[in-house]
């Protein structure tokens, strides 16, 4: 078991989400930088499937009431246990009593801590993740919770250290046509994937809002709301695109021009306010 | 876009990144029919289906391949489940939304014309959104449509009966929301720990019943 010191901005349990609920109008959610999460269940030997902390800038403190084995991964939050610098992408034994401490990262956004075993809580239509759109799954942590470990670990963990990417400054992210593309004039392609974009207030584990160059509408009549996807960058009236991300609405009412690709939307989940990005075809 | 002959409900498919296709079906009929085909028979890797007023998105969990959009265009009208095999859920509401004597106004009907209508409407949800649980109910009769409020209200109840457009509609719980609300009721629209969580899928019929 793991109690809750410190929660920072937002910590939220997450796991692979929950996919096949869209009819309902349910969204999948799930962790929003997903290369990340997994990574942080294989270096402690658990099931893909098992629910993990996602620590939004750091400001999580987590304290093992018994032995347990830890691995922290995504945005290179300073770590220390007991004050003492401890390694990220590693398993980490802490003993009972220990204080896992997570920083303010200098780059990157979301960090994940799995526990071997995983966390437990009570599972929603099959998922424990928090779904922050709806209010499905778990409350976001708050100091005093107490994490229970669950019975999700499969393999002995075996990886010592694990190589990976950081999170890039001004990351360059690959996108694909959108179904809308044809309601924009060809200069708007051009202009998306040419330009800086800088991701604004208001960002979330629903979307990106961005700042840009102006995309120009070729038809401006109104568009029926129709599905959405991890990574469709829809252009709302005011031009400033939102690049949506693990918690999107099932449904949108305006043009999605690009889609960014699966395997870049773990960068984009890593993205702050302030952060610069470019998109390429 | 590549358009289709129209012998099937498929006007066409769209691409949408590396995990979805986005099949036009022109109108409500061709997307319960598109729905409904792909319910029945699913895209190998097909995760998620979401039914829209003129789409339907298919999630996939790999990258389309050409063979995909060939299935999909040659997508034919199921032969569909008899009439009296669909689920017909029947809501019992209060009509005493703090809009009903304005639809009344704005659709030139009293309000016991308004419940009259309501009620003797044969409803389908055409499709969800919104929020969990939500459906869009097609059927009304085409003098009860009404536009959205200008200004949405900052909190409709749960339970609360709405109209918009050509649809109506019951907030599965308090939110946002700028429909014209006429009434309420007591049924759980949306569940999670319920089977099936969602009392309004695509397809199911709705009657609406006065509460006496």
């Amino acid at each position: 078991m793991l109690t809750v010191l410190a929660a920072g901005p937002l910590a939220t349990i997450q796991d692979r989400g929950r996919p096949g609920w869209a009819s309902i109008g349910v969204t999948r959610s799930g962790a929003a930088d997903r290369p990340s999460a997994d990574l942080a269940n294989r270096l402690v030997g658990n099931d893909a499937d098992a629910a993990l902390v996602e620590a939004t800038a750091g400001g999580l403190r987590l304290r093992a009431e018994r032995t347990v084995l830890v691995a922290v991964t995504g945005a290179p939050a300073p770590l220390d246990v007991d004050g003492r610098p401890a390694p990220l992408d590693a398993p980490l034994t802490l003993r009972a009593g220990a204080v896992l401490t997570l920083g303010m990262p200098p780059v990157g956004l979301r960090s994940y801590v799995a526990v071997r075993g995983g966390v437990d809580a009570a599972p929603v239509l099959g998922s424990r993740s928090t779904d922050t759109l709806s209010g499905l799954g778990p409350a976001a942590l708050a100091p005093g919770d107490r994490l229970q470990v669950g019975g999700f670990a499969c393999d002995e963990p075996v990886v010592d250290v694990a190589p990976v990417r950081r999170p890039l400054v001004a990351p360059v992210l690959r996108i694909l046509p959108g179904p809308r593309r044809d309601w924009f004039d060809p200069a708007a392609w051009t202009a998306l994937t040419s330009g800086d974009w800088l991701v604004t207030a208001d960002s979330d584990r629903v979307g990106l809002r961005l700042s840009g160059p102006e995309l120009v509408r070729q038809r401006d009549d109104e568009l029926p709301s129709e599905g959405l996807v991890p990574g469709a960058l829809q252009v709302p009236p005011d031009g400033a695109p939102v690049l949506f991300l693990a918690d999107h609405p099932v449904t949108g009412g305006y043009p999605v021009l690009a889609v960014v690709a699966t395997a870049d939307l773990g960068a984009a989940a890593q993205l702050r306010p302030g952060d610069r990005l470019r998109l390429r075809a | 876009m590549v358009p289709v002959e129209r012998d099937g409900p498929v006007l066409g498919v769209r691409p949408y990144g590396d995990r979805a296709l986005l099949v036009e079906a022109g109108d409500l009929a061709g997307v319960a029919a598109v729905r409904e085909a792909l319910e029945a028979a699913p895209l190998p890797g097909q995760v998620d289906l979401v039914a829209a007023a003129r789409t339907v998105l298919v999630v996939l969990d790999r990258p389309p391949a050409d063979t995909d959009g060939e299935v999909l265009r040659r997508l034919t009208h199921h032969p569909g489940r008899p009439e009296e095999a669909a689920t017909v859920v029947e809501l019992e509401v209060v009509f005493d939304g703090p809009d009903l004597t304005e639809v009344g106004e704005l659709t030139g009907h009293s309000v016991s014309e308004v419940i009259a209508a309501v009620t003797s409407a044969e409803l389908t949800v055409a499709f969800t959104g919104f929020a969990p649980g939500f459906g869009y109910l097609t059927g009304l009769p085409g003098d009860l449509r009404v536009t959205r409020r200008s200004t949405p209200r900052t909190r409709v109840p749960a339970g609360a009966v709405g109209l918009a457009g050509s649809f109506a509609g019951v907030y599965p719980r308090a939110s946002p929301g700028g429909w014209q609300l006429i009434g309420r009721t007591d049924a759980v629209l949306f569940d999670a720990d319920r089977r099936p969580p969602a009392l309004l899928t695509p397809g199911t019929r709705v009657r609406f019943r006065e509460r006496p």
